[in-house]
């Protein structure tokens, strides 16, 4: 793809919490409708990686540039608070590895939906709702339960209301952390098929943060593969687990256990 | 005269003009919180020492202090905090809404119309109309910052969600000028419309929160709703049963073992105003 399609450019990026270094030195490029996997240990750096791009933390060093809706590409970290708050909840969303941290637990299913509509000057009750009511059928939760507390539902479904509640903004861009994280696996199944469904029906891109490589195989197209800090293999998500050339992505692979 | 000991109205002259000072940024930014020195008083937090604070710092020699709770002149903190500055500041006091200067009240505004020149002074519990949304003050502070308001409307939204309609019925959030997200203090909703474009100057004190806030005079004053659920206002199916009034705000007394009620004006002052002038029909709205 050429370079002006580019829609986040990563160069150089590092965070150190304190003299500790977290991540160092990640570089990439993201292009529309691509899903990227990050896989990696606990400790990796993975999760700090997404927050640095998701500017929920200031990077020590590099830059993130993203490619706004008209078509200019931006360093993240130099625009206002004010455009990076409305980035995060227009054209960004950000699905949590636990729902809580992601939903409003006192605000009922369809508000938790209707809340970035509300944010950006939607002011009428009705439409509010039928939008709710859309995103929530798309992650397949029924009108019925619209005005339920999102601490009555499974964390499976909890985990579908945060994912509704960050595409009624139409996003361009979705950052997610361990979204099957602490689901059994008949549950993992079907979310991820939902969300492989959602995703190519969307177009949306996605940054998928993961220790699981089943999630990759299924989502990603492209895979970035983290040890202490630093990406030690990259390519498509295919050929680095099926061929993996670093000896820690030989370990990671042959690490799965097969039933 | 007022009694030795205290100084003019009981707070010292320097806290009095720290006050002042907050109060007139908070009248240069409608609607804006101004974190102020709030002093320990000699009456507990929750009986208006945000309020009789700003009195405190706003009153003169000259001034006639009016001092409402509830509508009604004569309930134990309205009368309270009227004595308190009848002895340390030996002012004139009123119960007539045309007579005052000054008048401070908690949870009402008066049924008669304010006049330019007067202050109403507003006792507030809670200036953070996000609070119930948003715990963290920092965080509230920002979304004040950059006019993020969308989370108001969540509230509402579930209010509708679950009964059909907006339910809050009293400190029913405000814009404040187009601008500010405001707290119009446990006024009921009735009385919102009232703060729109008044020619009074609004002050609102909240002693333990230590924040003041104001609405200056002849500023636009919205109450938040939804396109298709607007903001309405309380009406009752009967008038009042003492003056007959039918546009004022009517409380519920019961009166007897039996359970009979009846409806009357929760402004004392307006209802036996409009008794005193009977017949009814002379009266003035």
């Amino acid at each position: 793809m050429s370079d002006d399609e580019v829609l986040l450019r990563v160069r150089g990026l590092t965070h150190r919490y304190g003299a500790r270094t977290a991540c160092a030195q990640v570089d990439f490029d993201l292009h529309p409708g691509e899903v990227l996997g990050i896989v990696g240990e606990s400790g990796a750096g993975k999760s700090t990686l997404l927050h640095c791009l998701a500017t929920r933390l200031q990077p020590s060093a590099g830059t993130v540039e993203y490619r706004c809706a008209d078509g200019r590409l931006r360093e993240v970290f130099a625009l206002s608070e004010a455009e990076r708050r409305l980035l995060l909840r227009t054209e960004w969303g950000l699905v949590h590895q636990n729902p809580r941290d992601g939903l409003r637990m006192e605000v009922s299913a369809g508000g938790n939906v209707g809340e970035r509509l509300m944010a950006v000057g939607e002011r009428h009750y009705g439409r509010i709702r039928t939008q709710a009511a859309h995103w929530l059928a798309q992650v397949e939760i029924g009108a019925e339960r619209l005005d339920h507390l999102p601490a009555t539902f499974s964390g499976g479904m909890q985990q579908r209301v945060q994912i509704a509640r960050n595409l009624v903004s139409r996003p361009r861009l979705l950052f997610m952390d361990e979204p099957t994280g602490g689901l059994d696996v008949s549950v993992q199944a079907r979310l991820l098929d939902l969300l492989r469904g959602l995703v190519a029906q969307l177009g949306l891109s996605a940054i998928v943060v993961t220790h699981d490589l089943g999630v990759v195989r299924l989502l990603a197209q492209r895979l970035l593969v983290m040890r202490g800090g630093r990406v030690v293999e990259q390519g498509l998500t295919d050929q680095v687990l099926d061929d993996p050339q670093h000896p820690y992505t030989q370990l990671l692979v042959s690490s799965i256990l097969r039933v | 005269m007022h009694e030795a000991g205290y100084n003019f109205a009981y707070l010292d002259e320097q806290t009095k003009r720290a006050i002042r000072r907050g109060l007139l940024k908070a009248v240069a930014i409608p609607g804006h919180q101004v974190p102020f020195a709030s002093r320990e008083m000699p009456l507990p937090y929750g009986w208006g020492t945000g309020g009789i604070q700003l009195t405190a710092a706003l009153l003169g020699r000259e001034d006639v202090l009016k001092v409402i709770d509830q509508g009604a002149d004569d309930t134990t903190n309205a009368v309270s905090i009227r004595r308190f500055f009848a002895r340390t500041a030996g002012v004139a006091t009123t119960t007539r809404v045309v007579e005052a200067t000054l008048i401070q009240t908690r949870h009402r505004i008066p049924e008669a119309p304010l006049a330019e020149g007067q202050i109403v002074v507003f006792q507030v519990p809670i200036p953070e109309p996000l609070r119930w949304m948003e715990a963290s003050e920092r965080e509230t502070r920002r979304m004040h910052a950059l006019k993020e308001y969308g989370l108001m409307h969540v509230s509402l939204y579930e209010d509708v969600a679950r009964h059909g309609r907006i339910a809050k019925t009293y400190d029913y959030p405000v814009m404040v000028a187009g601008r500010y997200l405001m707290s119009p203090s446990p006024i009921p909703k009735f009385d919102n419309p009232k703060l729109d474009r008044s020619p009074a100057l609004q002050l609102f004190g909240a002693g333990r929160e230590r924040r003041l806030y104001a609405v200056p005079p002849y500023t636009e004053v919205n109450s938040l709703d939804f396109d298709d659920h607007p903001f309405t206002v309380e009406r009752w199916s009967q008038p009042c049963a003492l003056c007959g009034a039918t546009d004022s705000y009517l409380d519920e007394i019961i009166t007897d073992d039996a359970g009979t009620r009846m409806l009357v004006c929760s402004d004392t002052d307006h209802c036996g105003a409009r008794r005193a002038e009977r017949p009814a029909e002379e009266c003035t709205p």
